[in-house]
Parts: structure tokens; sequence; C-alpha cells
């Protein structure tokens, strides 16, 4: 029985450091990746600085100006002016005819006849 | 092992026999047993000793060859717990008030040569020359051949220049990493970034300090790595500033003016939202000072904020404030305008005929030297100085640029009545544009004291710092926009957007003595809308001639004003300002607070 108990001690003892070993082997492992990754981000990092740096470059006005100007058939833009403002009000809104149907639905129906009347009593 | 029984039943019976006393016996195997426990006794006692002095043995024997292990390795920080540690540039970026990249650093290369090490020298000097025009062979081949141990080629080279000197295959030729600052808008705000040069420079890193401008102002803000890379926020919008360049780059070569300068300023706070000199150039190549001719011609010179000129009929919207707060006129009390006005041997002119009598207002709309001379005799030199001293034009800018140093106006040693009735029309003080920028806000804003500013820094002015009254604030709106409605600057309208402002043309001064008959400085100051004000635009020229029509004209009416103009028409809408529409009769844009 004491035998025994003394076997299974040492075999603890045995389980336990190969335990340790392992962790111990483990730690150093995992300090060593975080190593490489700090390396990585700190590349990453530079990178995004080199490509903010030219997204910055590639949006310089002049460069939009010749483009805009370059693609003007397609683009069509213009310098803003003081006309190019107006009141919302102005913007005329499509004819809609209130008796007709628009959906199956006749509570719906209502409701949307209900919901243009009072747009245009608005408006008025 | 035999068995001995308790009571040796045999070995009693031959006692018995033999007639010795059986109980002998019993005591002997009493004895024995009593022996053999004793014995067995001990030796488990010995072993549980013995093992519990091995666990004891194993215990300290184990701390102690940790210690040992200890002793003897190198000692090193805890690992496990490590900050993650952000990359920080050498150099914090500059941005615009929306966040848009003004200035940036980028790692690029340096390229320098071990002549010791070379394999080839001929074929090297010869590529490089190849690659980088701006070198020549024979130089370099020279160095290459010399005893020098360490000489720099480039100091900074682009990704595509950095892999064709390596593909050369020149041992000798090394790169070393470095940081350059790159300003992507080209010319673009030149004057206000200034540009930056290497200051220490080793083979694994160079110093990037500041030479002009903001970079300098701020270079150790930059540098500090306490910021933890925050950018450097400046008020200016880089739209604006472009559409102002532009502009202004056109109407400077429309009107063939040989310098133009524009500042746009926020009027409440004082924050510049653009400012343009030309000629500039690219803070990427900053080209070197002058060595000879004039300063001020050269594209480094900072037209508006080291510019001194004499800023002409701008002035007059002062005088009129000092009459106004002094309570010697209001907008209707009629001024002597009868000319020429002589003092002494000078004599002071008007550009046409105004009659015997203006009213203050037509003062200002027609813009009358002698009506204005006439009012400062009237309050005199000391309300006039305390006045410009308080507008700020006895004192350099406080604007962060290191240029605007030395931009103390000029102001007369000897303040005499003279030098008080020239003034009030702008001859005789030499101040800056921006100082009129910063002036006009002044006057516009309510009355309130703002310093220019190139930092996004929105500080408003408080009761404390008030210069003029809020009714006299009130009229000068109204005067200024009087003068485009029916006076100097009627070219100044802009649909929408009530424009007001003073033109100013000054003769610029000869160097041996007197004025120039045909060179002039044209200014326009504006503000706009004036029914709110938001912002002062000051717009200089420098020499303009207008020569569209059948004679050339060089007053500001023609040539400043147009160009601000068509600046204001272009960046209203950039800033959002909606355009309001007022009608004269029923609903005026400004209304008169006092009659």
């Amino acid at each position: 029985m004491r035998g025994l108990l003394l076997i299974f001690g040492v075999g603890l003892v045995i389980f336990f450091a190969t335990w340790a070993y392992r962790v111990n082997y483990r730690t150093q492992e995992a300090i060593a990746r975080v190593d490489s990754l700090h390396h990585q981000i700190s590349t990453e990092r530079e990178t995004i600085a080199v490509l903010r740096a030219e997204w910055a470059y590639l949006n310089r006005p002049e460069r939009l100006l010749a483009l805009s100007e370059k693609h003007f058939s397609i683009l069509r833009l213009m310098p803003l002016h003081p006309g190019h403002f107006d009141e919302i009000s102005r913007v005329a809104y499509p004819e809609v005819v209130p008796d007709a149907a628009i959906s199956e639905d006749p509570l719906l129906n209502m409701l949307i006849a209900a919901a243009i009347a009072e747009i245009q009593e608005e408006s008025e | 092992m035999s068995r001995s029984p308790l009571r040796p039943i045999a070995k009693v019976l031959r006692a018995r026999e033999d007639g010795v006393d059986p109980a002998l016996i019993e005591a002997q195997a009493k004895a024995k047993r009593m022996r053999k426990q004793r014995t067995s006794e001990r030796r488990r006692a010995e072993s549980r000793l013995i093992l519990l002095a091995l666990t004891f043995v194993m215990g300290f024997g184990a701390v102690g060859w940790k210690m040992a292990l200890l002793a003897a390795s190198e000692p090193e920080e805890p690992r496990t717990t490590r900050i993650t540690v952000q990359i920080i540039n050498q150099r914090a970026d500059i941005v615009d008030r929306n966040g848009i990249i003004l200035a940036t650093n980028l790692a690029t290369t340096s390229l320098f040569a071990h002549p010791q090490d070379m394999v080839d020298p001929v074929a090297a000097a010869d590529g490089l020359a190849q690659i980088f025009p701006d070198l020549d062979a024979e130089d370099l081949l020279r160095v290459f051949l010399s005893e020098r141990k360490f000489v720099w080629i480039k100091r900074k080279l682009s990704p595509e220049q950095h892999q064709l000197v390596y593909d050369l295959g020149e041992p000798g030729l090394q790169f070393g990493p470095r940081e350059l600052r790159l300003y992507p808008n080209g010319n673009l705000a030149a004057h206000i970034l200034g540009g930056t040069s290497f200051g220490r420079e080793g083979v694994h890193a160079a110093e990037v300090i500041g030479m002009a401008g903001v970079e300098l102002m701020y270079d150790e803000f930059l540098r500090d790595p306490a910021n933890a890379g925050a950018p450097l926020e400046l008020s200016i919008d880089m739209s604006v500033q472009a559409a102002m360049r532009r502009v202004l780059r056109g109407g400077m070569a429309m009107m063939g003016a040989k310098g133009a300068a524009a500042v746009l300023m926020d009027v409440h706070t004082g924050q510049i939202i653009a400012m343009v000199s030309l000629p500039d150039f690219d803070p990427n190549h900053r080209p070197n000072p002058p060595v000879s001719g004039d300063p001020a011609d050269s594209p480094l010179f900072n037209r508006a904020a080291q510019g001194k000129y004499e800023l002409g009929s701008t002035f007059k919207i002062f005088t009129a404030a000092i009459a106004m707060e002094e309570g010697i006129a209001t907008p209707t009390t009629m001024v002597n305008t009868a000319g020429p006005l002589r003092w002494g041997r000078f004599t002071i002119r008007d550009f046409h005929n105004y009659g015997a009598r203006l009213s203050l207002m037509d003062v200002i709309v027609k813009s009358s030297n002698i009506g204005s001379a006439n009012l400062a005799r009237e309050f005199g030199a000391q309300a006039q100085q305390d006045m410009l001293r308080a507008l700020g034009f006895f004192d350099k800018l406080a604007v962060e640029l290191p240029e605007a140093r030395r931009s103390k106006p000029l102001i007369p040693s000897n303040w005499s009545e003279l030098s008080t009735m020239t003034i009030a029309y702008g001859h005789g003080l030499a101040a800056t544009p921006l100082h009129l920028a910063a002036a006009y806000a002044m006057m516009t804003n309510g009355g309130l004291r703002i310093e220019p500013t190139l930092l996004k820094d929105a500080t408003l002015p408080s009761e404390e710092d008030r210069v003029i009254s809020q009714e006299t604030s009130d009229i000068l709106r109204d005067m200024l926009r009087q003068v485009v409605v029916r006076g100097t600057a009627s070219l100044a309208e802009v649909e929408g957007y009530q424009v007001g402002g003073k033109t100013g043309t000054a003769d610029k001064p000869n160097p041996q003595g007197g004025y120039y008959d045909d060179k002039v400085i044209t200014t326009f100051a504006g503000v706009f809308p004036t029914s709110d004000p938001q912002y002062v635009l000051v717009v200089s020229l420098d020499e303009p001639v207008e020569d569209s029509g059948l004679e050339a004209r060089r007053t500001a009416g023609w040539t400043a004003v147009p160009v601000a103009a068509e600046i204001i028409r272009r960046i209203a809408p950039l800033m959002g300002i909606r355009p309001e529409y007022y009608d004269d009769e029923t609903n005026p844009a400004v209304t008169l607070t006092s009659n």
C-alpha cells in the first residue's frame, strides 16, 4: 500500500514537471509571437502613413480640377455660384390624382389619399 | 518463514521433560518477540525520517537550484505584460480646419557611399549620373577614387530611384532610412506652411526641422512625442485657399500686376480662413533666399503678413469711426470738402471736385480726402492715435508666423497735425494687409477687439475687448454697403451676398524720393454679407493696370474690386453661405439704427 502511494506520488511529480516544462516553452513561444506581431503592426502603420500621403496627393485641388476639366463632357462640373441656391418650396411636386387606386388595399388607398391632401394643403 | 507460536507447546513439553522451568521458555520467547518488534518499529521510524529528510532536501534543493539559475542568468524585464507602443512619426502632421492633410511625413531612404568598399567605381559613377540628371559623373568618380570613407550622395530618394540604384549592384552604395516632409498640395498655403530641411543627419535617421512659417513657429510642438502624433490644426480651409489662389492668380495676370495678396478672415474670432501671397513657391523645394535685389520681390516674401504698404483710402472708415465715437459727427453731418485744402506748403486734393460740402456718409462713399482731413483736424492726433492703437496698428501682428516678427507698422516719429490729416486718408502710415483685415473685422463684428490667428481656435471676444460701440459698428456696416451700392466699389456687387467695402489706391513711394506717377498699390477691404457680417476679405494688388478700355485705369475700383468680387462669388457658395436677396425699398439689407 505504501509502495503504491509512493509510486503514485512519484508519478504525480513527473506529471507536474512535464506540465511546467510545456507551459514554460509555450509562454516563450507566445512572447516571440507578440514581438513579431508588434513588428508587423509597425510596418503596417508605416504603410498606412504612406497611403495617407498618397491619398492626399491624389486629392490635391489642381489634380481634381484638371481631371474635371479633362472629363468635362461626362461630368459637366462648373464652379458653384450664388444662382445654384434656391428655396425647396419651389421644387415642383409631381401631379397626383387623389382618386386613383394605388394598391388593392382600400384602407391603404384611403391613408395615401389623406396624406396627399395634407401635403397639398401645406404647400398652398 | 517459520511461524513461532505464542505459546510454544513443544518447547514447554520438552522443558518439562528436561526439568527446566517452562516460564523461562515463555519469557525467552516473549523477549525474542519484543526484540523483533522493536527492530521493525525502529526500521519503520528510520525510513519515515529518511523519507521526510528526502522531501525537505528536495524542496530546499529545488529552491537552491532556482536561485543558482537566477544568479547566473542575465536580468530581463518581465515581457508578458507589454503595453502596445504606438509607432509615432518623428514629426506630427499639419491639417486644415476640416482635417485635410497639408503637411505629412513619408518614410524614404537616403543614399550614401563607402568608397573603400566599391567594386567598380567607374560603373557606379556612370550609373548614378544616368539615374540622377543633376549629378555629374566626373565629380562622382573623383569622390569615389578619393580617400574619403563616407560620402552623402542623395538625401532623399523616391522608391523608383531606390530600385534603380539597387539594381546597379554596387556594394559601396548603401541606403539608410529617412523621413521626408511632404506637402501634397504643392504651392497652396506655401507662405503659411513655410518649409522644412534636415538638421542633424545620420545614417539611420535625420532630424527634420522647420525653416519658416508654421513649421518653424510650432517646431517644438510638431516634434514633441508626448502629443502622441496629434496633428496641428490650422484655421485654413483648403478648398477656399485653392479657389482664392486661382482667382487671384488670374486677376494678377489680367491686370499685369507684379504681386498680389489676399486675406479672408472670420469677423468674430479673427481666424484666417485663407491667405494668399503671390508670387509663391513650392514648399517641397523651398528656394534659397535672394542675395540681391529687393527682398520684397522674392517669392519667399509674404506680402500679406510682411509687406508694409500705405493702404490709402481704406483708412477713411477709421476716421469716420473716430468722428462718430468722439461725438463730432453723425452720418448726415455735413463736412467741409471745399478744395484744394492747403496746410503750410502742402496741398490736399480730391480725385474729383465734390463741391463745398458732403455728408459724412458721402465722404466715405465718394472717398473724399479733404473731408477726411477736415474731420481729423477736429478730433485731433490723440484721438486718432488712441483708436489706431486699439485697432492694432501700433504693434506687430499677433499671427503665428515668424515672418510677422518685423511687421510693426511704420508710424511717423513726429505726429504733427499734417500727419494726422494725411493718415486720416491713409497716407503716412504703412501697415500690412493683415493689419487692415483685423481692423476691418473689429469695425464690423460689433466693435470687439480680435487678433488674427492661424489656429483653429474659436474663442470669442467679450465685452471687455470693446473698441467701438455697437451703434457705430452698425453705421459703419451701412456706410461700407453704400460704397458698393453707389460709390467707388460698385463692381464689388455679388448677387445675394450684400458685399460692402472700401477701396484704396495709394501711389508707390519712389526709393529716390517722392512717389511714382504711374505705379500704385490698390486695395479693397470688403465685408460680407453686410446684413450679418461673417467674413472680411482684403485684396491688394501691386502695380496693376486695367487696360481693356481706351485708357489705362489704375484705381482700385477697376483693379482690386473686380478681383475681390470674383473671389467672393467663388468662395461664398463653397463656405455654405446662403445668398439672401434684399430689396432696397421694402426690405433693405442694412437699416440705419440712428439718424
